[in-house]
């Protein structure tokens, strides 16, 4: 069938609503070439499409899954434009990926769906595309988004075969049972190596050779057979449009003009404008204003039926009505709720504060903004005596932490100090008054400040990951050293191939969150990939490191430590501060200290001469300015013992390292 | 021929002196100083290190630039209506080609006020030549009164220093010569892109001695990147040998700009070392005291009394006028009816400046007027770089009412710095100690801030409302109507 055929065709069937949805037969001469494949619906404006011709049968919901870079986004343009959900030009690059920070750095933050109609075998059918994030951060984000589907596409690269992330997302796939449809892209590359790839497919994941498609999204070979693989492979949604309303709630969004926008999964029944729902969850009751599908801008629709894929707007004003996994019923037809997500857990906990505190509720209200449609982030307020008013913030990894931080920067102008990231540790108390105080026995510890004294402690417990690390096999040396460097216990070793290793290693969290991820790329030249997932708490030797400036502790610098780490992180830390506080009329002692033991020093000495060499006529205005600009500085600066040190200076400490 | 004019020349003047007297403001209008800094503000090259207002440029045309630098003079004299006056040029106007050559003109305290000190700096001034000298200093002694003995001191590069135009400048009435000698070894001044060598440094001094004997000042220059402790001392015992009565020794400051900066922060040369800098500087000031040296700035040395006097006058608060592009002026300007000291600052540019001056009379970019707490700050921060510090004397005639007692006496940052043996305040007034003085820039933000709550305490107790009115007199405690603020674009005549 030809592109053009499938385009006439959803012409012919908009035209006319009530077309039957029986198989169309396509007039074979109908316009060809590509002014046949504009958007079919884009020349319609508001005109709303009815989705009561495609019956559950001939629906199919699928997410594309794979590694960082092996061409999801790019085959999802192709099936885009095969379908002729969007034209095809040169221009279509990562068109579901909206975000700025996505589009620079190739990865996908957000979720997006987009329904795409195709025509096989004369029957038409709806292939609802449920984009998901390729970073393990957002594995919460993948789950949700596949517990909308009944199958999905792996993408591995022809040339680098199975990475980190797709053994991840394949288990994330594996255990929700759906089916799995292995496709090698990029065989147009000169390395590509397919037949090593399918091998390597067989042995981890137990899929035979036979198969695996093999594409080039970006050149769109064989991506047809893709399309035709998703509907023979793939079940289609088990779900009734007799039965009453039951839609899961698996993504949501914020509009300024219209509020939340829910995006929603029909498992029963069907939605339409004027409707009463419910949410399972909240009780709260709304009419519904608007019904639609994702193509992959909202597109109106008369209607919404059981196994369909769209969006509803309902009156809804704050994200958090739309809680992700909640579930929408009729008014006076309550339904058994669909089995809910586990909301995100944050796994990276960093300082935020504005770089100017006149900025503070600039600041407060972007963050507002941007936690509007990133309900993942934890927002706490915090203040600090050196840098001020903030927040802490919880992240669900060091990339969402960097992806945050970015859109805060590109969409709203934010500019912000951000502190090193650290992990919550827990403490399971013995001491009685204490677990009275707390009213419990076991306490998460986010700041050092909270640390309690080991004598009323029984055990202290941090976050651990599994990470799986991808490799050739002439870095497992190097690997091996840096993981246990890490404190990291190996659980699994298997070569994939020949060549190539799979390292399975138990993590303390803490341990990857500051350089980890750069420090491997660096020692493998780039070719060893990382990826991790939550593996529970587990007994630590916990210390809590102080930073003393003459003796005085620095409250601001107190660091929760493993006792192994303890040398090296107070070195390094002194090391740091002798750099960023300036020298001062006397001799300075930086010192880390355990309790009462100092286990690093650093001497910052007196200055011995600091006066400008020339002050005659015309220097006089320039240095007047300058010295009362450091008598203000001065009023500003706090104050440990008799050492001032500049809200600079822990701004240079405290502030998470990029140039690695 | 080229032609060299003021870059800063300067001009100090001394206002009549009696605040009691019905006659407006202390500060500025007692002290027999009055010091016109006029400006010769070319160049013939660009040194490596210099941030300067300076210009490099083929042709000077030198008659236009003497005209307007006569011009302004005479303006300003007359602004500051003083009658005798002391002549600075210091400034911007002198140049290598040309760089910014000034006057300073001191203006002197008493009444009738006279010039105390000319200083004619730049730019490269000893690049103009002595006839455009002599025009401007006819120009003050004609506008205002220039005793026979002011200081009138011109800068000189050994390069422009021959022994004949030397003679041509003490002719023309220039009698103390500060010649930027800056090294005196071949490599150091190649690193510093002078265009002169350590032999022709040498033969300038020696012709510039046997013309202004006792009255011949020479700069060096320490801290070089890669400069040793060693080769600093050698240098040193070199320019003991050469020098006169007055010796300038500055620490290199690397300005962002400059072609030396560049080539240490982009790390083709090494940074020196802030310990290594701290030895040379305490090693110099140990060898000039035994040869006998005061060490009475900072910077500065002298013995046998052969102070500059221009240059305490900025030390000293003093009034002086700034003429030529991009000289700086502190005065009241009576002439139009002010009473307030004010800070200005001429055009920058040299060719916009003279087209200003061609039209205006002068080329008054910027005027600020400083309030009695801006003066007392400028008192304190300028006063403490010299061995002398603040005296009583001196802070009363700024602050009549606040004594230095009464601000830095009470517990507090200058207590604290007494104690750490920094500073002194006792009978004579409040100054660093020798150890402290190398440390002033450490010590100035907390006396600041210890003086701002001072003065606000004071203001609060004499009016109840926290503004500091009346508490000083100062050269402008009573503010003349119709002067606010800072007036921008000069104004004038």
């Amino acid at each position: 069938m030809t592109l053009a055929g499938r385009t006439a065709a959803w012409w012919a069937r908009l035209r006319s609503p009530r077309l039957p949805a029986t198989p169309l037969c396509l007039p074979p001469w109908l316009p060809t070439g590509p002014a046949a494949c504009e958007r079919p619906y884009s020349s319609h404006g508001k005109e709303k499409l009815d989705m009561s011709t495609y019956p559950v049968e001939s629906i199919r919901n699928f997410s594309i899954i794979a590694h960082v870079d092996h061409g999801k986004s790019t085959l999802a343009d192709r099936l885009l434009e095969i379908t002729g959900t969007i034209a095809k030009t040169d221009h279509n690059k990562q068109v579901l990926d909206k975000l700025q920070v996505e589009r620079e750095r190739g990865i996908t933050v957000k979720a997006q769906s987009a329904s795409l109609f195709y025509n096989y075998e004369g029957v038409n059918y709806l292939l609802n595309l449920i984009d998901t994030p390729g970073h393990v951060d957002f594995s919460y984000e993948v789950s949700r988004s596949l517990s909308a589907c009944q199958g999905v596409i792996l993408v591995v690269d022809a040339n680098e075969g199975i990475q980190a992330q797709t053994v991840a997302n394949f288990y994330l796939a594996f255990e929700a049972q759906l089916a799995i449809i292995p496709v090698i892209n990029k065989i147009d590359l000169k390395n590509a190596d397919p037949e090593r790839v399918e091998k390597q497919i067989e042995k981890l994941f137990d899929i035979p050779v036979d198969e695996c498609v093999r594409i080039s999204a970006k050149k769109g070979t064989n991506v047809e057979t893709v399309l035709q693989k998703v509907i023979e492979k793939i079940p289609p949604p088990q779900c009734n449009t007799a039965d009453p309303l039951k839609a899961l709630v698996f993504d949501s969004t914020f509009d300024h003009y219209r509020g939340v926008v829910a995006n929603i999964a029909l498992f029963g029944g069907e939605i339409q404008k004027g409707h009463k729902i419910v949410s399972a969850h909240t009780k709260k009751r709304y009419e519904v204003n608007e019904v639609g599908i994702l193509t992959p801008n909202e597109q109106p629709t008369h209607k919404l039926y059981a196994g369909q894929v769209g969006y509803v707007i309902a009156g809804m004003k704050e994200v958090t009505e739309a809680q992700i996994g909640d579930t929408l019923f009729l008014y006076k037809q309550p339904v058994e709720p669909l089995p809910g997500f586990k909301s995100a857990k944050p796994m990276v906990f960093a300082g935020m504060y504005p770089v100017d505190q006149t900025e503070y509720n600039n600041l407060k209200s972007a963050l507002e903004r941007l936690t509007l449609n990133d309900s993942s982030v934890t927002v706490h307020r915090d203040s600090s005596l050196a840098l001020g008013a903030g927040w802490r913030l919880g992240f669900l990894g060091l990339l969402h932490m960097e992806v945050f931080n970015q859109r805060l920067e590109q969409e709203y102008n934010m500019s912000v100090i951000l502190t090193a990231p650290t992990v919550p540790y827990k403490a399971v108390l013995s001491s009685a008054k204490l677990i009275k105080e707390y009213g419990k026995a076991e306490i998460t510890i986010i700041n050092p400040a909270q640390f309690p004294d080991k004598l009323s402690v029984s055990e202290y417990l941090e976050p651990t990951v599994l990470g799986t690390i991808v490799t050739p096999q002439e870095y497992i040396g190097k690997i091996i050293v840096l993981c246990q460097d890490r404190r990291a216990v190996q659980k699994d070793m298997v070569y994939i191939d020949e060549h190539r290793v799979m390292l399975k290693y138990l993590f303390p969290l803490n341990e990857i969150v500051v350089d980890f991820y750069d420090t491997l790329k660096s020692l493998s030249s780039g070719y060893a990939s990382f990826d991790y997932e939550d593996a529970g708490y587990q007994a630590a030797d916990l210390i809590k490191m102080d930073i003393l400036l003459n003796g005085n502790p620095v409250e601001e610098l107190a660091t929760i430590i493993h006792k192994d780490k303890a040398y090296a992180a107070g070195k390094f830390l002194c090391e740091r501060l002798k750099d960023a506080i300036p020298r001062q009329l006397f001799e300075i002692a930086i010192q880390a200290a355990i309790g009462k033991k100092i286990i690093a020093r650093e001497t910052l000495k007196a200055y011995r001469k600091n006066v400008v060499a020339k002050c005659y006529g015309g220097d006089i205005t320039r240095r007047m300015k300058l010295l009362k600009r450091q008598a203000e500085g001065k009023k500003l600066m706090r104050k440990i013992g008799n050492v001032e040190v500049p809200r600079d200076a822990f701004i240079r400490v405290l502030k998470r390292q990029t140039d690695k | 021929g080229a032609l060299g004019l003021v870059r800063g020349a300067g001009v100090v003047v001394s206002p009549p002196p009696n605040p009691q007297s019905g006659l407006p403001g202390g500060g500025d209008v007692a002290v027999p100083h009055g010091a016109p800094c006029p400006q010769w503000p070319y160049c013939r090259k660009r040194c490596s290190y210099c941030n300067f207002n300076k210009y490099v440029v083929p042709v000077v045309d030198e008659a236009a630039v003497g005209s307007c630098l006569v011009r302004e003079a005479r303006t300003l004299l007359r602004l500051s209506r003083v009658q005798r006056w002391v002549l600075k040029g210091g400034g911007r106007f002198w140049g290598g080609g040309w760089g910014a050559f000034g006057a300073h003109l001191q203006l002197p305290r008493s009444l009738p006020s006279s010039v105390t000190s000319v200083f004619f700096g730049g730019g490269t001034p000893s690049l103009a030549s002595p006839g455009t000298v002599a025009a401007v200093l006819e120009a003050i002694a004609g506008a205002a009164h220039l005793p026979a003995d002011a200081e009138v001191t011109l800068e000189a590069n050994p390069s422009s220093a021959s022994p004949q135009r030397l003679q041509g400048f003490r002719a023309a009435g220039v009698n103390r010569l500060s010649i930027g000698v800056q090294s005196l070894d071949d490599a150091e001044l190649r690193l510093l892109g002078r265009e002169h060598t350590a032999a022709e440094a040498r033969g300038a001094v020696e012709a510039a001695r046997g013309l202004f004997p006792g009255r011949t000042s020479i700069d060096l220059i320490f801290g070089l990147p890669g400069q040793s402790r060693d080769a600093w001392s050698r240098g040193l015992e070199a320019a003991l040998g050469l020098c006169d009565d007055h010796l300038s020794l500055y620490q290199l400051t690397l300005e962002r700009g400059t072609a030396l900066a560049a080539q240490v922060f982009g790390g083709n040369l090494p940074t020196p070392p802030q310990d290594l800098v701290a030895d040379m500087y305490h090693i110099a000031c140990a060898a000039l005291l035994s040869a006998g040296f005061r060490h009475y700035e900072v910077s500065n040395f002298a013995r046998k009394g052969a102070l500059s006097t221009h240059n305490l006058s900025y030390w000293r608060a003093e009034q002086y006028i700034g003429v030529g592009p991009g000289a700086h002026g502190r005065f009241v300007p009576w002439g139009e009816g002010g009473c307030r000291r004010e800070a200005r600052v001429q055009t920058l540019e040299p060719d916009a400046w003279m087209r200003e001056v061609q039209s205006r009379g002068h080329g008054t970019r910027r005027r600020t007027v400083l309030s009695p707490l801006e003066q007392l700050e400028e008192v304190l921060a300028l006063g403490l770089r010299t061995d002398e510090g603040v005296p009583h004397e001196r802070w009363g005639r700024f602050s009549p009412h606040l004594s230095l007692e009464a601000v830095f006496g009470a517990p507090g940052e200058a207590a604290e710095l007494q104690q750490q043996g920094w500073l002194v305040l006792d009978g004579g007034g409040l100054r660093c100690r020798r150890e402290g003085l190398a440390l002033l820039d450490s010590l100035l933000p907390g006396l600041l801030c210890q003086l701002q709550r001072g003065w606000a305490r004071a203001a609060a107790a004499a009016h109840g409302d926290g503004t500091p009115g009346r508490i000083s007199t100062g050269d402008g405690g009573e503010a003349a109507p119709g002067i606010a603020g800072a007036v921008s674009g000069g104004s004038g005549e």
